[in-house]
């Protein structure tokens, strides 16, 4: 659509911007103001320069959460962006189990986050959920709370199952764009299963899949709620990802100049991510129209 | 292609001898799927519906003794209502306030090129993306200082942080499907901007609306970590109050698999309504 050079729509965004500059930009003043300095408390605080920056460089955990989120993050695409796909094309086109199905694959993304970690903090137990109790009685030795391979796996199907719905949902957005005429042609060409997904799905997906690898991988990257409901971090620190280890530094033990450094290097990532999707996006937004 | 020419009998045949199976085949990895979705829900439900000698004693797959006791220890508790009370407020808040200043500015970014439009717009959805743990404690200090902590606005401002962005994302993708012959048609009818925005557009986006505002709702529903770091007991929310359920004499199972059903329900009974925008409103209106 073709817009209108207007100056004055900026009373328009006014609003939006005293809102958000409230809710965001005081807060992030504060959190820079307390990565540059150091305090011996009392609030007398002075210049720390880049000090904290360069603890935190040198910190091995700070490098070892981020270790663990990339980790983390990389499975959990790994599986949900497959296994996403592959649901879509298996969903059923029309009619009433289409919006059955729907509906039921939606439920999972509308659970309160720490929900969803109790779900999976009892379904997991040995003693009285459903999968732990199965998993124990087929002899595996399941323990999610002493063993940190099993924390690793179970916080990575809750992810799977939390979230595989909304890739899922975006890829098959995706595939009701394909227009009947596309498989018609591809029928007469006899063409296989395979080049069907491969030449006329997968491009035709290509635009929603890139938003959905960018939103799981943002929204798994800052992931606090899930797991700390389900291992509180641990055991140790095994699944103690980069938002649980700042607000731990933070809330928890009150180190203000390491929280702070910690958590600007954090937005940077953030924001390199969301130029990349916003890139992404307006493209798919020229393309359309 | 000459196949298909000569042949075009066995041709059809093939695909739907070839077709059949396939539909089977979904039918089957559907099912599977949903199996794995909603097993774990339904867990929590069996759980909720047994007393909680029943939960540690006895494994079984549905209630020997269904008893309702769990549910009506929370509706008759007021510390344990009130969390959902509280919870209800702040998310209402937030959305009458972010699909109302999100409203204009969408309309904004939709219809016109400004100086910093551009900008603007990746600044709002940077703030989309903020990890809440990084702003955790700078808002715990901010809203303490202006004496805000532990109120209901603190919370429903703090969530601003990224379900205003969201809801100018959502609307601004409705808003761009709208002719805008439809703007210029109303202003030489002699609508005024007001007038207009509200009896004419409104109208057109209701959907759009409908959906930011859900989207709205529920991420705000779903955030622990900053509604329980701004509040402690007069706005305390659901999802905090049910860690008091782990107790001297242990967990209470029943009270809190009854408090995890419970908080699933607002987005259960809209689903139906919103099914058709799920991906879309995830996609900040992009699908």
């Amino acid at each position: 659509m073709e817009k209108t050079v207007n100056h004055k729509a900026w009373f328009l965004v006014l609003p939006v911007l005293v809102l958000v500059a409230f809710s965001a930009v005081i807060p992030l003043m504060t959190v820079v103001n307390y990565a540059f300095q150091d305090t011996f408390g009392n609030n007398v605080f002075f210049w720390n320069g880049l000090g904290w920056f360069e603890d935190l460089l040198a910190s091995e955990r700070m490098w070892n959460a981020l270790g663990r989120q990339l980790v983390f993050s990389g499975t959990i695409l790994a599986i949900e962006i497959p296994l996403g796909v592959f649901v879509a094309l298996n969903m059923p086109k029309r009619g009433v189990w289409a919006s059955v199905v729907l509906v039921l694959m939606s439920l999972p993304l509308l659970i309160p986050w720490n929900v969803v970690g109790t779900i999976w903090q009892i379904f997991g137990r040995v003693d009285i959920g459903l999968l732990g109790y199965t998993l124990d009685s087929m002899g595996i030795r399941y323990n999610y709370t002493q063993n940190p391979v099993h924390a690793w796996v179970t916080v990575i199907v809750m992810d799977v199952w939390h979230w595989t719905s909304l890739v899922a949902l975006l890829a098959y957005a995706g595939l009701q764009s394909i227009p009947d005429a596309y498989y018609q042609a591809a029928r007469i060409d006899q063409a296989s299963r395979w080049k069907v997904f491969r030449y006329i799905e997968l491009p035709k997906m290509a635009g929603v899949l890139m938003i959905a690898v960018l939103l799981r991988f943002m929204d798994s990257f800052m992931i606090y709620t899930e797991p700390f409901v389900v291992t509180g971090g641990g055991p140790g620190n095994a699944t103690t990802f980069l938002s649980i280890d700042l607000v731990k530094m933070a809330l928890g033990q009150f180190d203000l100049g390491p929280a702070a450094a910690f958590s600007l290097m954090y937005f940077l990532v953030i924001l390199l991510i969301s130029w990349v999707f916003y890139t992404v996006m307006t493209n798919l937004d020229k393309r359309g129209g | 292609m000459t196949a298909t020419a000569t042949n075009p009998a066995a041709a059809t045949t093939r695909t739907r001898s070839r077709a059949i199976p396939r539909v089977n085949g979904s039918a089957v990895v559907m099912v599977l799927y949903l199996l794995f979705l909603m097993l774990p829900i339904y867990w929590l439900i069996n759980m909720s519906l047994k007393t909680n000698t029943e939960i540690t004693s006895t494994f079984s797959l549905w209630p020997q003794n269904l008893t309702f006791r769990n549910y009506v220890t929370i509706l008759t508790d007021p510390s344990w209502y009130m969390g959902y009370v509280n919870s209800l407020i702040y998310v209402v808040m937030n959305t009458v306030i972010s699909v109302a200043v999100a409203l204009p500015a969408a309309y904004a970014f939709s219809r016109y090129h400004f100086m910093g439009d551009k900008h603007l717009f990746f600044w709002l959805l940077t703030n989309r993306m903020a990890p809440p743990a990084v702003f955790a404690l700078p808002f715990f200090q901010l809203y303490s200082s202006v004496g805000l902590f532990d109120t209901h606005i603190a919370v429903a401002l703090a969530h601003c942080l990224f379900n205003v962005p969201l809801a100018v994302w959502i609307l601004e993708g409705f808003m761009r499907g709208v002719p805008k012959e439809i703007d210029e048609t109303a202003y030489i009818d002699g609508y005024s901007f007001g007038r207009f925005f509200t009896r004419i557009f409104m109208p057109l986006i209701a959907s759009g609306i409908g959906v930011a505002a859900f989207f709205c709702f529920m991420f705000s529903w779903v955030e622990l970590l900053l509604s329980r770091t701004l509040t402690s007991v007069a706005a305390k929310p659901i999802a905090a109050t049910m860690t008091r359920t782990q107790g001297a004499s242990g967990v209470d199972w029943g009270v809190l698999a009854a408090a995890g059903v419970l908080t699933i329900i607002p987005g259960a009974l809209v689903i139906w309504f919103v099914r058709n925008y799920i991906a879309k409103g995830f996609a900040l209106g992009r699908v």
